[in-house]
């Protein structure tokens, strides 16, 4: 039951993009197969997937962390950038440096990175009771400003021909290829953190602090659980993932700092982690699925002449649909028994199920 | 069992005589498998005051949601003075000449009293005509209002007035008054009752829906007792004893409780509360003001008191769940009011809230992790290094079952399955578990069934005995007098100066209820 | 005087779609529904108002297909977490992907493309008053609009049944259903017109502001709406104050970067984000003042007890 949600709300968003790509005036059967077929026919595409995949699970994990206790984390963007830019510091600044430790402490800055800018509407959060979702999505805009001019001012390559990008990475400052030609090994830690995410959830107090948080404030403080320090620690996690997958990025595919070094995977990652149902083992799956979206899209932009745009009209059509039918599904079903009418009504069933 | 049952269109002896003015032939309700309603057949005349009777469960609160339009009936059929009428909604209720006071009120806190009065009439016409005809209703009645008080503001009883002069306005022939004594104090309730009697000597009927048999017996005309959605039974109350009322409601004979034994003066004093006070957390509660208690071991204490005055602060208090900010609290002689919640259970100390759903258990969750939920601090295997031993969960669970008689379907049912009854079984069960040496309950038995109510009850008479001092927070007058060594009543934030159980009366409580001067005595106190 | 009128045009025009988004927002949120999308409801009313106009020639089709795009958004919302429940945060994200993409999508047609431009309104004799004349007679219909929406609504909430019967829908929705008061139906109808509103902004972004569509040319403005509800504690006067502060903050960025002050341009852009934070941390330190104007139910999804 709980996988049937997600797929019958697949189902629907291939179902109305077969709608959609008739109104664009493209014969739908083939955009169908270019956006979620083509992709996966062979092995350069399959990696590419991969490598859309590795951030995007990465991030969502941390999220649906957030999520599980009603901590709503919506600039998980703003921390990957974060993370991107306080990763590059030493490759920007001293490129001389390129032994075997620089990829370690670029890896730790760019999670330090992300964890700090997390760090400011948790903050304000616990202590001024600030709403989250706005600090946090405002902050996104500011990182990517800062960015933007990062690339274009003080820290663009002064040999790049007036290009608004940083020097490229080089040697140890990059981040090895351990399959194929592009899959890296940041997919390693997004497996780690699928496997101890799990756990933690699963089998540890701080797991079941989250759920209770979540669900049932007032008995969380009855169980002398504290709301003020979950936000922080779940948004510490959820920034220092989203900070890791932007040096990620920006040490891997990328391979320098640019004004622009995601394409939306922050929000991304968000549908990823409510189609994977704030399930670690879901939001793998679920983060596969919205990458093989944006290769999809690229397709149908090469092939079909279709803004890349649409990519995100099926992402945001995959989320609705994700919540109806969750609702559909697994709280109309619950709604029998929760009601509190036949309970008050008698006792009659004693004993029986 | 002998269920007198009215014949088609005759009299009983002493029944108000004429046409009923509501009756109802064969009703029925089912909720899927439960029926609520079972072949229910009853009437109301006019001018009586017409109790419905039955424990917590018996089908009461059902059946009357059927009379105003909230319900449809499976079957059966309802006449209006004799005419067959359907009710779809309660508007047509309203229409009809029915008026309802609920027990949980239809209010809206951020409005005022004349905003709310005027959502529920149908033509409520111009604001200022209406702030008048409020104005004059409710001073006849006896139930004074301001239009212009916001909602937010009022006490409980206030608020209930909101609800009957709404209806009022409405020039009902029939009012349904759901358990309406169980948020008032002693004397708010006798006003009430001259309300009421007011209203039948106009000849207008009152359905009164009722658990307190000495109550009924004092204003009600005429009984009909519901249990398992059946009537079993229908008589003058007045010409019954209380016990005999009881007996019919639950179908056995009432279990009596074995009384608590005296407590020795040389007993050390387990839970001790000085001076505590505390501003409010927010706007719409109360503050604590210089609140002082000792409880010794082998006593059970209570506070008395209408909803409203303190006691969830004050439960949040004791449980650490809020620190005060001045005053001290020590269990077993050691201070705790640094301490947070799991530190006072460490020291031997449990809580059970008055919220069971959502405060006492998270709804969605499994008993055994509604056990995680308030031993995981309490240092007995259930947490090792971080991970949760949630078999450990389990067999708690099972043996909390076996002592309670918990009902519950399946080994371990998430909470929102069970009822009422069983889920506070269960909520007092997990921590009685523990054998704990201060026990601070709320409302132990709201909205419990009479079985349930007895079963958690004797486990306070009982974790008495043994030595713990027990603490209960209630609204209930006759469960506090039944169980405590003394009473005290919390009134606006402050603490009366505790007495002994059987000197104290209920005209003193009452008087109590209604203010507590600096010195823990009664009287108006000027706020 | 006249280096003034400037300036204050500015503001007043900045503040426009600001203002139109945000009342539409304060009367869902008073109803008890909090839609985050209002930045997908915005983009899409600005590409198929502009689209409109383009192809029509007409700044009325504009104005008024912008008005329906935001609505049918609105709608799916509203049958989302109304009629399936579905969490309101995450629907709301959802509108707002959904929105912005299907804005891309349509709009890539209409890239570079010139805007029709809606013209002031002039009145003979009043509008040529140095100063007073344009700020207060000269400015284009919408304008006017906005400001008689916000005086509106704040006479629909306070002084008419409907808004009553609205306002106890959003602070308790059990009590309503009770008394027989259709929640839902009364939702819908506010999410609705919120949609109207926010498809009116951006349609207003791009017949007026600019007249011209870019991709994200929203910029935000949807999530400073939100804000400034927050702000306004969901009265609609406050509102109107807010809206012109943000306005003069957008002047303000504006200013200084026509002035070549040493800023680079991209900190001058922060300025409205970083003061969305500010204001929000202010008003949300007076708890007394948020806690008896928030509706109490806002957010929380309601299933009828049947």
């Amino acid at each position: 039951m709980a996988v049937l949600s997600p797929v019958i709300a697949i189902a629907l968003t291939v179902f109305t993009g077969f709608f959609i790509f008739l109104a664009v005036g493209v014969d739908p059967f083939e955009a169908l197969y270019v956006y979620f077929v083509e992709p996966l026919t062979q092995w350069w595409t399959v990696q590419e997937l991969l490598v859309k995949a590795v951030p995007i699970i990465l991030i969502a994990i941390g999220l649906s962390l957030c999520y599980r206790s009603n901590t709503w984390n919506i600039g998980a963007e703003g921390q990957l950038v974060a993370g991107a830019i306080a990763g590059s510091v030493f490759p920007v600044l001293v490129p001389e440096w390129n032994g075997p430790l620089v990829l370690p402490v670029m890896l730790l800055m760019g999670i330090a990175g992300g964890m700090l800018y997390a760090a400011i509407p948790a903050l304000l959060k616990t202590r001024f009771g600030t709403n989250e979702i706005l600090t946090s999505l405002m902050l996104v805009y500011v990182a990517q400003l800062f960015v933007d001019w990062l690339a274009r001012g003080p820290w663009r390559n002064p040999e790049g021909h007036n290009f608004p990008d940083s020097r490229p990475f080089d040697g140890w400052q990059v981040l090895p290829v351990i399959v194929g030609d592009d899959v890296r090994i940041n997919a390693i830690f997004v497996l780690i953190a699928v496997v101890v995410a799990w756990f933690v959830l699963k089998r540890t107090l701080t797991g079941f602090q989250i759920s209770v948080l979540g669900q049932a404030p007032r008995a969380a403080a009855f169980a002398g659980f504290s709301q003020k320090r979950m936000v922080l620690l779940t948004f510490l996690i959820s920034g220092g993932l989203a900070g890791l997958a932007g040096i990620c990025e920006v040490a891997g595919p990328i391979g320098m700092l640019r004004t622009t070094v995601s394409p939306g995977y922050g929000f991304t990652a968000i549908i990823v982690a409510f189609l994977g149902r704030l399930n670690p083992v879901g939001i793998l799956f679920a983060g596969l699925l919205l990458a093989l979206s944006y290769m999809g899209g690229e397709g149908v932009q090469i092939a079909l002449n279709i803004s890349d745009q649409i990519t995100r009209v099926f992402q945001g059509l995959l989320l609705f649909f994700v919540l109806t039918c969750d609702t559909f599904i697994f709280y109309r079903l619950r709604f029998v028994p929760a009601r509190s009418a036949p309970r008050a009504a008698g006792e009659v069933s004693h004993g029986s199920a | 069992m002998d269920a007198q049952t009215e014949s088609e269109g005759g009299r009983q002896s002493g029944r108000l005589g004429g046409e009923p003015t509501l009756s109802a032939h064969g009703i029925t309700k089912d909720f899927g498998v439960l029926r609520a309603n079972d072949n229910v057949d009853f009437s109301i005349m006019p001018g009586e005051i017409h109790a419905l009777l039955g424990e917590n469960g018996a089908g009461k609160s059902t059946l009357v949601k059927i009379l105003y339009g909230a319900l449809q009936p499976t079957a059966g059929e309802i006449r209006w003075k004799s005419s067959p009428v359907v009710i779809p909604n309660p508007a047509a209720a309203r229409r009809l000449g029915i008026g309802m006071v609920f027990q949980h009120f239809s209010l809206f806190d951020a409005l005022t009293v004349a905003e709310n009065i005027a959502l529920a009439l149908a033509n409520a016409g111009a604001m200022g005509q209406l702030k008048e005809r409020i104005t004059k209703v409710s001073a006849e009645y006896g139930l004074p209002l301001n239009p212009d008080s916001i909602i937010a503001d009022l006490s409980v009883g206030e608020r209930q007035r909101v609800e009957i002069v709404r209806c009022l306005l409405q020039e009902p022939r029939l009012i349904i008054m759901d358990e309406p004594t169980s948020v008032l104090t002693p004397q708010e309730a006798d006003d009430l009752f001259v309300t009421l009697k007011r209203l039948a000597s106009e000849g207008c009927s009152v359905l009164y829906i009722s658990h307190r048999l000495e109550e009924v017996r004092a204003i009600c005309h005429h009984a009909t007792i519901l249990r398992h959605g059946k009537v079993v039974a229908e008589c003058d109350p007045q010409q019954e004893t209380a016990a005999r009322l009881a007996s019919l409601m639950v179908g056995a004979e009432v279990r009596e409780l074995t009384p608590p034994e005296p407590v020795s003066e040389t007993a050390p004093v387990r839970l001790s509360v000085k001076g505590l006070s505390n501003p409010k957390p927010h706007p719409f509660a109360v503050a604590l003001d210089n609140i002082s208690l000792e409880v010794r071991g082998g006593e059970i204490v209570s506070i008395a008191g209408v909803a409203g005055n303190g006691q969830d602060e004050f439960f949040d208090v004791l449980s650490g769940e809020a620190r005060a900010a001045q005053g001290s609290i020590a269990i077993d002689g050691v201070d705790c009011r640094r301490s947070g919640v799991n530190a006072r259970r460490r020291l031997n100390a449990a809580f059970v809230p008055e919220e069971r759903l959502g405060h006492g258990a998270v709804p969605r969750f499994r008993l055994s992790e509604n056990v995680v939920l308030t031993r995981h601090g309490t240092r007995e295997g259930l947490v090792r290094s971080g991970v949760v031993n949630f078999a450990g969960g389990r067999a708690i669970v099972g043996r909390v079952t076996e002592a309670f008689d918990v009902r519950k379907g399946a080994p371990d049912p998430e909470a929102s399955a069970l009822s009422g009854g069983n889920l506070q079984k269960f909520v007092v069960g997990r921590e009685y578990d523990r054998k704990p040496g201060v026990f601070v309950v709320s409302q132990p038995t709201w909205g419990v069934d009479a079985g349930a109510a007895t079963t958690i009850r004797q486990a306070l008479v009982d974790l008495a005995r043994a030595g713990s001092a027990v603490l209960v927070i209630s609204q209930d007058l006759d469960e506090i007098l039944e169980i405590s060594d003394r009473v005290a009543v919390i009134s606006h934030g402050r603490l009366s100066t505790p007495r002994d159980a059987r000197e104290i009366t209920r005209a003193e409580i009452g008087l109590l209820m209604t203010g507590i001067s600096g010195d823990g005595q009664g009287g108006k106190v000027a706020h | 005087m006249e280096a003034l009128e400037g300036p204050l045009l500015t503001i007043i025009t900045a503040s426009t779609p600001l203002l139109l988004a945000a009342l539409g927002e304060l009367v869902a949120e008073r109803s008890g529904v909090l839609n985050l999308g209002i930045e997908g409801m915005m983009a899409v009313g600005a590409v198929c108002g502009f689209a409109a106009g383009y192809v029509t020639g007409e700044p009325i089709a504009g104005v008024l297909a912008a008005i329906a795009a935001g609505m049918a958004m609105a709608a799916i919302f509203a049958v989302v977490t109304l009629v399936f429940v579905a969490n309101q945060v995450a629907s709301g994200l959802a509108l707002t992907l959904f929105g912005l993409g299907l804005s891309a999508l349509i709009g890539d047609a209409f890239v570079g493309v010139p805007g029709l431009g809606v013209t002031n309104i002039h009145i003979p004799v009043l509008s040529d008053i140095p100063l007073v004349g344009p700020v207060i007679f000269g400015l284009d219909p919408l304008t006017y609009l906005a400001i008689a929406l916000a005086i509106g609504v704040s006479w629909l909430l306070f002084r008419t049944r409907a808004g009553l019967t609205l306002r106890a829908v959003g602070d308790n929705h059990v009590s309503a259903h009770a008394l027989g008061y259709g929640v839902v139906r009364v939702r819908f109808i506010a999410v609705l017109f919120g949609g109207a509103c926010a498809g009116l902004a951006g349609g207003y972004l791009s017949l007026v502001y600019t007249p011209q569509w870019t991709p994200n040319m929203t910029a935000g403005r949807g999530w400073i709406a939100l804000a400034l509800v927050v702000f306004a504690a969901w009265l609609p006067a406050r509102l109107v104050i807010g809206a012109l502060l943000f306005g003069a903050v957008s002047y303000l960025a504006l200013y200084l970067q026509g002035r070549g002050v040493g800023i680079a341009s991209q900190f001058l852009s922060m300025l409205p984000y970083l003061t969305t934070i500010i204001v929000l941390v202010l008003i949300s330190r007076n708890q007394t003042l948020l806690r008896v104007n928030t509706p109490a139910c806002l957010g929380q999804p309601f299933v009828p007890d049947r």
